[in-house]
Parts: C-alpha cells; sequence; structure tokens
C-alpha cells in the first residue's frame, strides 16, 4: 500500500509539535519533583520556614506543569498507534514492551503519588509525605530512563532481528537497554531536565529580588539553582559530546548534516556558521575553522577522515538545514549557560547578587534556555535521524499508517494545535502569576500541624 | 506467558474502566450539583486520585502495544477521529482540575466547560469504540480496511451512550461513599434513574444485536456459562437497590463494581480466543515469546502487583468522606490575586489576616 505522503509529511508535523509541546513540561517537572524532594527534606531536617515557604511555593507551579505534561505525554502514548501503525506493528514487540515499562515503573507510580503530593501532606505522617515526593521525582527520572531506550533503539537499532514478513523481534534485551548510546542519552536528557530547572528557579529569585521582595527565599533560589546550574552545565557539555560520539559512529547522515560537511574531508575543518543550500548542495555565507579542528571536534584525532553530505545517497539525507542550525543553536546556548552559572554562582555565593542589578536581569532572562536547548537538541536528534525512523531499517514513509487520509490528519493537526495553544496560554499565565506573587506571599501553620482544616492559616493564628 | 498478559490486559481495562469511569461520571454529574459546595466536594473526591486512575488506560495501551502489537496497530489507527476525539477530551478534562482555581470567573466557566464536555465525551468514544469491535472491524489479515467513519454504527454509538450511563451510575455511587450533605444526597438523588437507564440501554443493545444478527449472540448460546454474569450483575443490581433504599452507603460503590465487572466479563468472555473478534485470534495477534517474557519478569510479575499496592496505598490514604478543607481550597485563586496585586509579602499577609 502505498501512502498518501501529503498525510505523512502532516503526520510528521502532528508528532513534531506535540511532542516538542509535551517534552517542555518534564524538562521543567523532572528537576523540580526532585528540588521539591531538597526543600522538603531541609524544611523536616531544619525546621526553617524558609523552605517550607519555598516547598509549597514551588508546589503549586509543579501541579500545572506536571498535569500539562501528563496529559500531553498520553497523547504519545497514543500517537505511536495512530499515525504510525506499521512502525507499531513491526517494531512493537521491542518498543511496546518499553513502553509498558515506563508506563508501569514510571507514569502509574509518578500519577498515584502525585495526588498524595499535592494533597496528603496532613494524612501521612511527615517521612512519608517527604516519600511520595520522592517517588514521583524517581518516577520521572525512570520516565526519562524508559523512553530515551525507546528513542535510542530507533537511532541505533541492536539486539533484534528482522521476520520475513517484516516484524522487529528482539533478540537481546540486554543490549537494548544496557548500551553506551543508551547510558549518554539518558544522562543527556536528565541533566538537560535538572539544567532547565536550575536556570528557571535561579531566575525567579533573582525576578523577585529585582523587585525587592521575598529576599530570604530569594537568596536560598539563587544560590541553589545557580550551584547546582553551574555543577551540571560543564557535565552537560561533556555528555553533549558524549553524545556526538556516538552520532559519529552509527549515523554519518546526520553527522554530516550537523557539520554542515559536504565533501568529506581529511583532516577536516569544522564549519561555525553557514547558510546550507541543499539545491546546490553548497554553504552560503561559511565561516568556518580550519583542519584539524573538525577532525578533533568529530573524533578526537588529528587526522581522521570525517563524512560530507555528498557521500550520502540523496534519498538517506535529513533536511540540512534544520539539522544545522538547531544543532548550533543548543551548543550557542550550553556555552551561555556556562558563562551564567559560572558567574552568577561565584557571586551568590560570595558577595551575593542583591545589588547587582546588572547580574541579576540575565539572571532573570535566563529562564527559557533550558528550553530552547532541549528543545533544539531533540529537533536535531529527531530531524537529523531522517529519513529513518528505525535508523537504516524503517523510514518514515513505510512507518507511517498507511489507510491514513490526509483529510484526517488536518483535522486532527488542527485540533492538537488549538487545544494545545489554549492549554499552554493559559497554564503559562496561572504559572506566571504564581511565580509574580512569591514565596512569602503565604504564611504557613507548622508541619504536623493538629489543624488540617486550616493548612494555609495566618502566622500568629491561635485558632 | 501468553494468558498473563491477556489476564493482565483485561485487568488494566477493567480497572481503567472502573476507576476513570467513576471520576469521569463525577464529571458527567457535575453540572447537575445542587450548589458550587457540593460541587467543589465533588471535585475533592476525586482530585487526588484521577490521576492515577487515568494512568490505567496507558498501562492497557502499552500492554496492548507490548503485547498484541498487531491489535494496537490496528485499533488505534481504526478508530483514528475517535481516539483523537477522547485524547482531546481527556486534556480538557484534566487540566480542568489545576486551571479551575486558578483562574478568574470567565475562565473557569470554560474550564469547567471544558471539565464536563470532557467528561461526557471520553467514555461516549470508549463506548463507541467496544461497540464497533462487537460489531467487528474490517480486517484483511493484518491491516484495517475499513474507512474512517466505519464505527457510526449504531450498536456502537448505543454503547457510547451505555457508557456513558454506566460511568455517571458509579459516579453517584462513589459520591454517596465519600461525601456529605448535598452532595451526598444528590447522589442518592440521581442515582435511581440512571440505573434504571442502565437497564434499559442494556436492553436495547441486546436487541439490536440480536436485529443485526450479531455473531456475538452465537457465542452465548455456545457458551452458557457466560450467562452466571449477568446473574451476579442482576444480584449485585438488587443489593444496591436495597442498600439504596435502607441507605447503606458503603454498599453503593462495591455493588457498581460487580455489574461493571461482570458486562466486562460478559463481553470479554463472548470474544475469547478473539482478540479481534471474529478475525484475529490471541495467539495471531501475540508478540514474540522474548518480548512477552521480557514484559513478565520485570513489569509482569513484581511492577504490576507492586503498582496494584500503592494504587491501594493511595486509596487508603485518601479514605473516608470529603470535608471543606479537602482538595483545591477555593482560597487559592482569591489568594493568588490578591497577592499579585499587592506590591509586598507582608502586605498580603495583612490582606489575609484582615480576610480571615
Amino acid at each position: 500500500m502505498t501512502p498518501d505522503l501529503t498525510a505523512v509529511l502532516l503526520s510528521r508535523i502532528q508528532f513534531a509539535f506535540t511532542v516538542s509541546f509535551h517534552i517542555i513540561f518534564p524538562a521543567f517537572t523532572i528537576g523540580l519533583a526532585a528540588w521539591l524532594c531538597v526543600l522538603e527534606g531541609l524544611s523536616q531536617k531544619t525546621g526553617l520556614p524558609v523552605y517550607r515557604r519555598l516547598f509549597e511555593f514551588w508546589l503549586k507551579i509543579f501541579g500545572v506543569a506536571f498535569g500539562l505534561g501528563v496529559v500531553s505525554g498520553i497523547v504519545m502514548a497514543f500517537q505511536f498507534g495512530s499515525n504510525w501503525s506499521e512502525l507499531s506493528r513491526r517494531s512493537g514487540p521491542i518498543q511496546g514492551p518499553l513502553l509498558a515499562y515506563e508506563s508501569f515503573t514510571a507514569f502509574a507510580m509518578e500519577a498515584s503519588f502525585f495526588g498524595v503530593l499535592m494533597f496528603g501532606r496532613h494524612r501521612v505522617p511527615p517521612l512519608m509525605y517527604l516519600g511520595s515526593a520522592i517517588m514521583v521525582a524517581l518516577g520521572t527520572n525512570l520516565s526519562s530512563f524508559w523512553i530515551l531506550v525507546n528513542n535510542s533503539w530507533m537511532q541505533v537499532p541492536t539486539g533484534f532481528t528482522i521476520t520475513a514478513d517484516g516484524i522487529f523481534v528482539p533478540t537481546d534485551w540486554r543490549s537494548i537497554i544496557l548500551n553506551n548510546v543508551v547510558f549518554v542519552r539518558v544522562s543527556h536528557m536528565i541533566l538537560a531536565a535538572y539544567v532547565t530547572t536550575s536556570f528557571c528557579v535561579a531566575a525567579t529569585g533573582a525576578w523577585h529580588l529585582l523587585r525587592g521582595m521575598h529576599k530570604a527565599e530569594a537568596r536560598v533560589m539563587l544560590r541553589m539553582g545557580l550551584g547546582l546550574a553551574a555543577v551540571l552545565v560543564p557535565i552537560q557539555l561533556i555528555f553533549g559530546h558524549l553524545v556526538g560520539d556516538y552520532v559519529v559512529k552509527h549515523q554519518p547522515s546526520k553527522i554530516a548534516a550537523i557539520e554542515g560537511r559536504w565533501y568529506d574531508e581529511q583532516p577536516a575543518g569544522e564549519v561555525l556558521f553557514a547558510w546550507p543550500d541543499e539545491t546546490t548542495e553548497t554553504n552560503r555565507f561559511e565561516i568556518r575553522l580550519p583542519a584539524p579542528i573538525g577532525s578533533l571536534i568529530d573524533s578526537s584525532s588529528l587526522t581522521s577522515k570525517e563524512i560530507g553530505i555528498k557521500s550520502i545517497p540523496v534519498e538517506d539525507r535529513p533536511p540540512i538545514a534544520i539539522t544545522f542550525f538547531a544543532f548550533r543553536i543548543m551548543v550557542g546556548i550550553g556555552m551561555l549557560m556556562l558563562v551564567l552559572a559560572w558567574a552568577g554562582a561565584f557571586f551568590a555565593w560570595t558577595s551575593g547578587l542583591e545589588d547587582r542589578r546588572r547580574m541579576l536581569w540575565p539572571i532573570f532572562l535566563s529562564f527559557p534556555l533550558g528550553f530552547l536547548a532541549t528543545l533544539t537538541g531533540w529537533i536535531t536528534a529527531e530531524v537529523g535521524r531522517q529519513p529513518w525512523t528505525i535508523f537504516g531499517h524503517l523510514r518514515t514513509t513505510e512507518a507511517a499508517t498507511p489507510t491514513l487520509q490526509s483529510a484526517e490528519v488536518v483535522i486532527s493537526l488542527l485540533v492538537f494545535c488549538s487545544v494545545y495553544a489554549l492549554i499552554f496560554v493559559f497554564g503559562t499565565i496561572y504559572i506566571y502569576r504564581l511565580l509574580r506573587a512569591g514565596p512569602g506571599a503565604v504564611a504557613l501553620s507548622p508541619i504536623g500541624s493538629p489543624n488540617p482544616k486550616r493548612p494555609m492559616s495566618v502566622r500568629g493564628d491561635t485558632a | 506467558m501468553l494468558e498473563f498478559w491477556v489476564g493482565a490486559l483485561a485487568l488494566s481495562l477493567l480497572l481503567y474502566v472502573l476507576l476513570d469511569g467513576f471520576d469521569l461520571g463525577v464529571g458527567m454529574l457535575f453540572p447537575f450539583a445542587p450548589d458550587e459546595r457540593s460541587r467543589r466536594h465533588l471535585l475533592a473526591s476525586i482530585s487526588p486520585v484521577w490521576d492515577g486512575n487515568e494512568t490505567w488506560l496507558v498501562v492497557a495501551a502499552t500492554i496492548l502495544f507490548g503485547a498484541f502489537p498487531l491489535i494496537y496497530s490496528i485499533a488505534v489507527s481504526a478508530f483514528y477521529l475517535p481516539v483523537i476525539l477522547m485524547l482531546l477530551s481527556l486534556i480538557l478534562r484534566g487540566v480542568a482540575f489545576e486551571f479551575r482555581y486558578k483562574a478568574k470567573p470567565f475562565m473557569r466557566r470554560v474550564w469547567d466547560m471544558g471539565f464536563v464536555g470532557g467528561s461526557f465525551v471520553a467514555p461516549f468514544v470508549q463506548g463507541t469504540l467496544v461497540g464497533s469491535f462487537v460489531v467487528g472491524l474490517p480486517i484483511d489479515g493484518v491491516h484495517f480496511v475499513g474507512g474512517p467513519f466505519f464505527w457510526l454504527h449504531p450498536l456502537a454509538l448505543a454503547c457510547g451512550v451505555g457508557m456513558c450511563i454506566g460511568n455517571a451510575m458509579i459516579a453517584a455511587c462513589w459520591i454517596i461513599g465519600k461525601t456529605t450533605g448535598d452532595a451526598r444526597a444528590f447522589g442518592y438523588r440521581v442515582l435511581p434513574g440512571l440505573a434504571v437507564a442502565l437497564i434499559i440501554f442494556l436492553i436495547l443493545a441486546l436487541t439490536i444485536s440480536m436485529s443485526y444478527k450479531l455473531q456475538v449472540l452465537e457465542r452465548w448460546s455456545q457458551r452458557p456459562a457466560l450467562m452466571l454474569l449477568p446473574v451476579a450483575a442482576l444480584l449485585a443490581a438488587v443489593g444496591m437497590a436495597w442498600g439504596w433504599k435502607t441507605q447503606r452507603d458503603h454498599w453503593m460503590f462495591p455493588c457498581g463494581a460487580v455489574i461493571f465487572a461482570a458486562a466486562f466479563g460478559t463481553l470479554a468472555g463472548s470474544f475469547l480466543p478473539y482478540m479481534v473478534p471474529f478475525t484475529i485470534t490471541i495467539e495471531q495477534a501475540a508478540s514474540p515469546s522474548s518480548s512477552l517474557e521480557f514484559m513478565f519478569w520485570g513489569a509482569g510479575l513484581i511492577v504490576m502487583p507492586l503498582t496494584l499496592l500503592y494504587t491501594a496505598t493511595v486509596y487508603f490514604i485518601f479514605r473516608g468522606r470529603v470535608t471543606d478543607a479537602d482538595g483545591y481550597g477555593g482560597e487559592d485563586a482569591e489568594d493568588v490575586q490578591l497577592t499579585a496585586n499587592s506590591s509586598t509579602g507582608a502586605s498580603a499577609v495583612a490582606d489575609e489576616a484582615r480576610r480571615g
């Protein structure tokens, strides 16, 4: 059955749109869930109200963001079947169990304990409440793990054979799950999530300091946010490089597009900026670094040969410009985050940032950086994998639902776009309002308050 | 191994239909509640558990994907438009929990409409899907060959309505057990009508099946043991009626659950050994054993029982009836707007002291 190609393109756009929307929220809530654990732990250990206030403040924000992540995540679980039924049918024996593990070990766990986290403080002992927060944080990390195992298998398929009727049968689960590609990519994603959250937290702290409010909480947010970023960003850059290593090794078409390298080069130079032109198969406005810098970056060698796009058959090439630019943007943001994190953390932990408005402003404005880097990174990974859905084995045109008509996908795409736009706009507004109100706005009864009917009672209230 | 995964799939589906059934049902009954206070109680009764309930849908879908990928690929793509509709309903229903209390009055009405609308549409689509399965899917071996609207069959649509009624009924049972005062009285008020409506639907479904001479009816004559299940449902219905009359709140939900389970079991029992009646068997649809075993030794043997355990734990944590303090307080929305207007935290605390 030859698929309706417009339907395939629309399905690709729909998947790209829905998965991009989805990733924004876990990128934030994975780190936030962990931070809530830290805050609750500190609050229980030290009894200092600043930690409890921060916890309650970020818990409300977590609720909104987590909810949006959940509802958009459910869409993904079904989209494999709805728009990519051939992929589901043929690689289901491998992808299905991986997603089943995700839904069991992660999704179900985090969703169940989320209820306790949001509503159960006064129904369980403090340690159990902290335990519930830990379960939610654990669930989010396990989700990342299983999803990345699944995606990594699509990028670098291992441990399988293909039957005569085209079914991918697993032969070695250990190699599917416990391989080096999985390790570097899972780490890269989880680090991305924690880095994203640390910048959001630091930015919130900076914002409150700029407005001269909630100073105690703001100091904690800046110190902890920037401190964590200062440690994690360099590690993330290293893992980014390691991820690049696997791309060089296993996905030559992708690395050639990422580097904007049209011809094989030995040793290779490095293109810093260019405008790739697929029709003429050249780069316009190219700014490049000389050899052997490209070989060093791609293969850690002074003499290696690096593949060019022209060595890849035309039908096996990904979209060059998108892949090239997405990658550059991600790396550029990574460098910017490094500078901000190190400079910011230095001042936050020494003389303090209260009077340094010229530092506070960029930190405040840095909140979108993690999201942008995560999105462009995923765009690089997924667009760069084209025209393959399972790299080297199943093309995207073969993976789509064969009976799907363009009209159906137009409808679904339009509906997703409008509903997602609606909930995103308002979700952002509500989170913004919560952020603006700040943590000092609500005073709290002590932990283990004997009066569960007034969990938000005003301090000094004797009732 | 195969039997295990059939059972696990069946269990997940049943749990989903039962658990998300009652919280979707609460959403359907929501606009008919007597006042805002009861509405808040209704919401509070499901707020801590709705998310966990909904995950059983994803669990069922991923078990299907992993153990029976052929069915997953056929079913989800064949019902393309209904699935999309269901997903959007679940989205609008889901965000309403968080958004409702953070919105200004106009938008609160919008989110409430999404909440209610989503709570009606999702079960309607689910019932329609089930009904279409009963009617039969046009398949050519491994591919679906019907058109985008093949599911618009009278029986399927009737099943959609039936699912809505069933969910509303189990929701009324839940409300009776979990709330007090006006909300509980509301539950008692609506339950009889819903139970009667459900019986009428079941009769209607049977009649339509007979008039279309559906194959599933032959199964019933071939397997008289299936008759035990409707009998169990009947007993449960009697129990529910007696409990309603004598105001035994805690009989309601268990009786409702038995009715659901019996209906589910009857349908599943009629299909076996076919997964897609009557063209694809479980054997044909199954993943290779390496997939089934991989799923079994981790997810099946250890994680699924654990999941059941902590689901039960969460329900236990939130046992007892809903009070005014439960769920999202209405103070939240006013809090946020109030303090957003004041320039420092201190004056906000003073504001609250003045109000409180």
